[in-house]
């Protein structure tokens, strides 16, 4: 059995449902993320994990124990908040003995507790601060080391990046994730930032309505998207509208144009449309070599960003967009000039089916 | 532009004779006690009054048991409407108005039916009753201006984020209010607290009607029988007034430089 077991979760506000028939199991240990755009639902199950919302229906078990109906002060869950939510008028060594001081521990195990939280988060000298005297990157790792000095059985995170500028973003979730890894502390994380969900997570829940469109490793949900959803929301993706040529050697048609999958189509007839993907990372201009699919058209669009260089390219009606490696020596494609783009077979994502 | 400038000062100017003038004339009337010369005579007079002594402090205490009974039901209130039942805010706001729009002689009246010595509870058959009385009076005209206090308080902090916070760290409502709540909303509390002893201080219909020894009823008696000792309490009330003023100001000003 699963250290958190979500069965048949279901949340409604009046007549609107949020979360409908939700199950997930999380396993001890795990680093979980919840992605999806505002209002999918990903918080608010966070919210009934904490209890701070009541499930209209369905069970959360947590190490076993029946956790449904249980008031958020006897879960022992530790919270870490997009906003701080940082006690303003209790010093930062305050704020992480409170919930010892709550528990009835003594002076010296709090002192001590507090002490080793401190260093955890690599603040050790500033104890005697009051919230309002830290930055906000600071402000999160208090608020990261108050949920963590209780000893909670499950960390919950949500958007705790978000109020946050980029740079530190960055160091916080790497710093988030190597003190997860430290302690082996089971957590869920609430992002609506796709890049965030990709680098720290064991396994990712991309949620659409109140329903979780695909549950998988990062690599999964990032090569082999479930839905058209998760496709869509997860990286940058090029769709096509295809129909299949041969079922049976994977032949399809994109815009006129033949090219095979390796993705298994078996199951689809003859002139059957379906939804097809590329990743922009995985098209390459020119080549063709092997058995590498081509796509042919004119280059309708050069966009330096940084890194890479994206290229627009029109075939007849649709339009595909691929990332090249930025290099100074590069001669970049000339608008207007005709282009091949060309493309694994495995890179040929299968959507859906209309 | 200029006229435009002269209109302005002058509003100004006629706004601060208006509130000064008489001010000042009460004071100058305060200080003729003794014929041909200023003096504070009036002022010793009444201070050396054992009447003005009891009455007085009779008022203070009652002051400081309205704002604590007070704190302790709107508090909590505030608290809760804030933090589950916001859809209910319009509806407290509109009954913690009421005692502006409802004289107090109408509610006095009101106590006086309903708890005099032959209701089912009559408290007005004890001082102690009476002064309890007097004090959910108290309560009932601070209200509009205690509840204002407290809920601006409660807004200037995310109550929900940090009761959730507490909650997840084991705590319990009554531990949140009283550990997280009621320190970051002090300012606040201060403020109602001082609103709250400058109308009680003064307070005439219902310590008069409920027969109480309060400040009110010995100023209006002081008024009707002597002629310098009304005008240099008149004086003394309204520097009371101001100095729960000044002290409110001082405790804002000290509470926003405190937090950036």
């Amino acid at each position: 059995m699963s250290f958190i077991e979500i069965s048949h979760l279901k949340k409604s506000f009046g007549p609107n449902t949020v979360v409908h028939d939700f199950n997930l199991s999380i396993e001890k240990g795990e680093f979980i993320s919840f992605l999806g755009p505002s209002g999918c639902g990903k918080t608010t199950i966070l919210r009934m994990i904490a209890g701070f919302e009541t499930a209209s229906s369905g069970s959360i078990r947590v190490g076993g124990a029946e956790m449904t109906h249980l008031p958020p002060a006897k879960r022992n869950v530790g919270m870490v908040f997009q906003a701080y939510a940082l006690f303003p008028n209790l010093t930062v060594a305050g704020n992480i003995g409170f919930g010892l001081k709550i528990a009835g521990k003594d002076r010296s195990e709090i002192d001590a507790r507090v002490a080793e939280m401190l260093e955890l988060i690599k603040l050790p000298d500033l104890g005697d601060r009051y919230p309002y005297q830290l930055s906000g990157g600071q402000q999160q790792r208090v608020a990261l080391a108050r949920a963590l000095a209780i000893k909670p059985q499950v960390l919950l995170l949500d958007e705790p990046l978000s109020a946050l500028d980029a740079k530190i973003r960055v160091s916080l979730r790497e710093e988030i994730r190597a003190l997860q890894r430290e302690l082996g502390i089971t957590t869920v994380f609430v992002t609506h930032d796709q890049e965030e969900a990709l680098s720290i997570s064991d396994r990712i829940v991309v949620m659409n309505e109140g329903r979780a469109d695909q549950v998988g490793t990062p690599s999964e949900i990032y090569n082999n998207p479930a839905t058209r959803f998760v496709a869509s929301f997860v990286g940058t993706l090029n769709l096509f509208e295809a129909r299949v040529v041969d079922p049976a050697t994977g032949r399809v048609s994109i815009d006129g144009q033949p090219v095979v999958t390796a993705r298994d189509i078996s199951t689809y007839g003859i002139a059957d449309e379906a939804t097809v993907a590329l990743r922009p990372e995985a098209l390459t201009l020119g080549g063709g070599e092997g058995d590498r699919n081509t796509l042919t058209g004119t280059v309708e669009e050069v966009a330096f960003l940084g890194a890479v260089i994206r290229v627009r390219v029109r075939l007849r009606e649709a339009r595909v967009s691929l990332d090249i490696f930025n290099d100074p020596a590069l001669d970049l494609p000339k608008i207007g000039a005709a282009a091949t783009v060309s493309f694994k077979k495995d890179d040929l994502l299968i959507i859906d089916r209309h | 532009m200029k006229t435009d400038r002269l209109g302005h000062w002058l509003a100004i100017l006629i706004g601060t004779l208006y509130f000064l003038v008489p001010l000042a004339a009460t004071f100058e009337f305060s200080l003729r006690k003794l014929r041909g010369v200023y003096s504070f005579e009036a002022y010793r007079v009444v201070l050396a009054d054992p009447q003005f002594q009891s009455s007085f402090t009779f008022s203070v205490g009652l002051a400081v048991v309205t704002i604590v009974f007070g704190m302790a039901i709107i508090v909590p209130m505030a608290y809760f409407v804030e933090l589950r039942l916001r859809k209910l805010r319009p509806f407290v706001e509109f009954v913690t108005l009421l005692p502006l729009v409802v004289p107090a002689i109408v509610i006095v009246f009101g106590y006086l039916r309903l708890y005099n010595s032959s209701s089912l509870l009559p408290l007005t058959n004890s001082s102690l009753g009476t002064n309890f009385l007097l004090t959910c009076g108290y309560v009932t005209l601070a209200l509009p201006y205690m509840y204002r206090s407290i809920e601006t308080g409660l807004r200037s902090i995310d109550v929900r984020t940090l009761t959730e916070a507490a909650e997840s760290l084991g705590a319990s409502s009554g531990t949140i209010i009283w550990r997280i709540i009621l320190p970051n909303i002090r300012s606040a509390m201060l403020s109602g607290a001082f609103l709250t002893f400058a109308i009680v201080i003064g307070e005439f219909t219902f310590a008069s009607l409920l027969n109480r020894p309060a400040f009110g009823p010995y100023l209006q008696l002081i008024g009707a029988n002597r002629a310098y000792e009304p005008a240099a309490l008149a004086v003394m009330a309204f520097m009371i007034t101001w100095a729960c003023m000044g002290i409110i100001q001082v405790i804002s000003r000290n509470a926003a430089a405190a937090r950036p």
